[in-house]
């Protein structure tokens, strides 16, 4: 997040992307109804009538994957209205005649009819946005998980700068975060072109100092994303694969793909917690002490480091994550002798400027510290870019609104799309041995609007077929207006019984790799023999 | 013990209440400056009770004849350097792809990276969900 996540509150005007905020993120959800009561303006732009509706101002149901042509007309109207902030366009931005240009085609009215909203609706959302002190754009996977994920977010963007909603208390562009840690995996250096601290592998000068650091060479040649690793295991071309704490034949899009290439893996490692569905695939197992058994950090979505503290021993033999990797390493000729989880957090530090201020110490009093925190007297960044953007000068992207790679046709005529579920985590792993978990969402629910259930003459609670271009599952039909017609909804929290992510599209955003989970063509039908 | 919820990246606040060494419950952190004292059912319900789950991994499993065994740390860690070392030598290290994880620790990530870039020698680092 640009922000952070007690600014919302004092937003005036929020506009809330694909983000079923009450379901995935309760407490964020709470700061924007607070918001809402202070006064603000909240629009909800997404296909689905999410809980957060109720508290909405306007909401927007586009059709799926049209967000850009959205995003695009309303930087069109604040443009053609003379509506964006010419300070902080002349003074630091570059490129606005030729966003301008770009934008021509984007009127109002050509953006309902990709979209199904008013062109009415769009104008004014664009002047609500433009006209407010302080706007803030929230989003989630609804907006990154498309194969245009990456240009979604550059469309928004766009909003942002164009009216100086940036680097000040209660505005930004706010991703939230799925899962707890991911913000600080990607901090970390878990990606294959950045080391810890988003510094480039690709950049001679970062390796050199990590090969100081760590007394090996590191390689410059681009690493893997996992999308790619898992083409290239079947074929043939990754031989080993080794997991640390993800379900990932459960949580991935295509994924009977996913457990091919697993399957055919020479050595398949998997390091967690329980035996999930990518457990016993493995050749070995490890296993490992969880958060509650373990001393370290995790990063949350607004760059915040916390302590995570070990409250009680890892059960049997199970080890943490960091004392497992350090003894391998040793078995691999590379001794590594920290003694604590902070002395490797110090490495980190030592080696990531944007995190060197902190330190356990400063942990144990301030709540967590939020990068950048880049010296031991530095009280943290709340929301980045206050002194202006990070390269002097904020560009403005050129994209275009591009359909979803799978369309719906006669054969598989409805928008599948997947989400969260609160209540259910991710792939289950650990709500799923909450006894009193499954009793909220006892399993798997195709939802679908009335008037679709009522064209297959199918009932609430039925159970059907669904079928995609890559699979088949079987389930339970919720007839619900949550869903517009022609898209239907399932969540991918229950595998036993469900497997969601047989059915969805293998198609990747051509910039990150980010599979889209979210649009899949399928057909529903009654089961033979009712 | 104050701690962190291991449920979405809101991060907020939790306080494990321990018992014999044992989780016996969880209460939301008014010192948070996160959550301030509030939490979802799921930070408040189901950040306990897998902890204990009879279904944990409590010792490591080797494939043998086609079946998961139960073997020591020993094993387990001879066998994966053993086959780990033989692939990178005959294959490369760029046949080595390592998944890192977005539940486990920021300690736990680094070395991660650290083990696939310092000591297999190979950028193929990537962890589970790119959002
Ligand atoms: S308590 Fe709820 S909102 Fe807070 S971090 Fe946990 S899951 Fe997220």
């Amino acid at each position: 997040m640009s922000n952070s996540i007690r600014e919302m509150e004092d937003a005036s005007f929020l506009l809330v992307v694909g983000s079923n905020t009450t379901e995935t993120h309760p407490v964020i959800a709470l700061r924007m109804k607070q918001a809402v009561r202070k006064g603000a303006r909240l629009v909800v732009v997404d296909p689905r009538k999410v809980e957060l509706v109720r508290y909405a101002h306007r909401w927007l149901p586009l059709h799926i994957g049209t967000d850009i042509a959205l995003f695009n007309a309303m930087a069109h109207v604040v443009i053609r209205d003379g509506l964006y902030n010419t300070t902080y366009v002349r003074e630091k931005t570059e490129g606005l005649a030729a966003l301008e240009e770009h934008l021509k085609g984007y009127t109002p009215e050509y953006a309902a009819q990709v979209t199904g909203l008013s062109a009415e609706a769009i104008v004014q959302t664009a002047h609500e946005y433009a006209a407010a002190d302080r706007a803030s754009i929230v989003y989630t996977l609804g907006v990154t998980e498309h194969t245009c994920g990456t240009h979604n977010v550059q469309s928004l963007a766009n909003l942002a700068i164009l009216t100086g909603n940036l680097g000040r208390w209660g505005t930004g562009v706010n991703p939230l975060r799925g899962q707890n840690n991911v913000q600080g995996a990607g901090d970390m250096g878990c990606i294959p072109t950045d080391l810890p601290g988003y510094q480039k592998a690709d950049r001679p000068e970062v390796r050199a100092k990590f090969e100081e650091a760590w007394g090996r060479p590191i390689p410059s040649r681009p690493g893997l994303t996992k999308v790619t690793a898992v083409d290239q295991v079947l074929k043939g071309r990754v031989k080993a694969v080794y997991i640390m704490g993800e379900n990932t034949v459960v949580s991935d899009a295509h994924a009977s793909h996913t457990r091919a290439a697993l399957e055919a893996a020479d050595l398949l490692v998997v390091q967690d917690i329980f035996l999930t569905e990518t457990a016993q695939l493995a050749h070995v197992v490890l296993p490992a002490a969880c958060y509650a058994e373990v001393d370290g950090t995790f990063t949350n979505t607004e760059r915040r480091v916390q302590r995570v503290r070990r409250a009680v021993e890892p059960p049997g033999e199970a080890k943490p994550d960091w004392l497992i990797l350090s003894e391998l390493a040793g078995r691999l000729g590379y001794p590594m002798a920290y003694r604590h989880p902070s002395e490797v957090w110090d490495e980190v530090a030592g080696l990531s400027p944007i995190l060197a201020g902190i330190s356990y110490r400063r942990l144990e009093q301030a709540g967590g510290l939020q990068w950048p925190c880049p010296s031991g007297d530095h009280p943290g960044t709340p929301y980045l870019h206050a002194d202006g953007p990070e390269s002097g000068k904020a560009y403005f992207s050129l994209v275009h609104h591009v359909p979803p790679a799978e369309l719906p046709d006669a054969e598989f005529p409805l928008v599948l799309t997947t989400g969260r579920r609160r209540s259910t985590y991710h792939t289950g792993t650990m709500t799923g041995r909450a006894s009193g978990f499954k009793l909220l969402v006892p399993h798997e629910l195709l939802e679908m609007n009335p008037t679709d259930a009522a064209a297959l003459s199918i009932a609430d609670g039925e159970e059907v077929l669904v079928t995609s271009r890559r699979g088949q599952v079987k389930v339970a039909v919720k007839v619900t207006d949550r869903s517009p017609e022609g898209t239907v909804f399932m969540s991918f929290h229950f595998p036993d019984s469900t497997h969601t992510n047989l059915l969805t599209s293998d198609a990747r955003d051509l910039i990150t790799d980010t599979p889209e989970l979210k649009a899949c063509a399928v057909r529903v039908e009654k089961l033979s023999g009712r | 013990m104050p701690t962190v919820c291991p449920y979405c990246g809101t991060g907020c606040g939790l306080q494990l209440l321990v018992k014999g060494g044992r989780l016996v419950g969880a209460a939301p952190d008014f010192a948070s400056p996160v959550s301030e004292g509030s939490l979802c059912i799921k930070g408040q319900f189901a950040s306990t009770e897998f902890v204990h789950s009879g279904q944990r991994l409590t010792h490591p499993l080797i494939r043998r004849n086609g079946m998961l065994q139960k073997a020591s740390w020993e094993q387990a860690y001879g066998l994966v350097a053993e086959r780990l070392a033989a692939i990178r030598d005959t294959c490369g290290p760029d046949a080595i792809a390592l998944w890192s994880s977005a539940r486990a620790t920021n300690e736990a990530n680094y070395l991660m990276q650290k083990l696939a870039r310092a000591v297999i020698g190979t950028n193929n680092i990537d962890n589970c969900a790119r959002t």
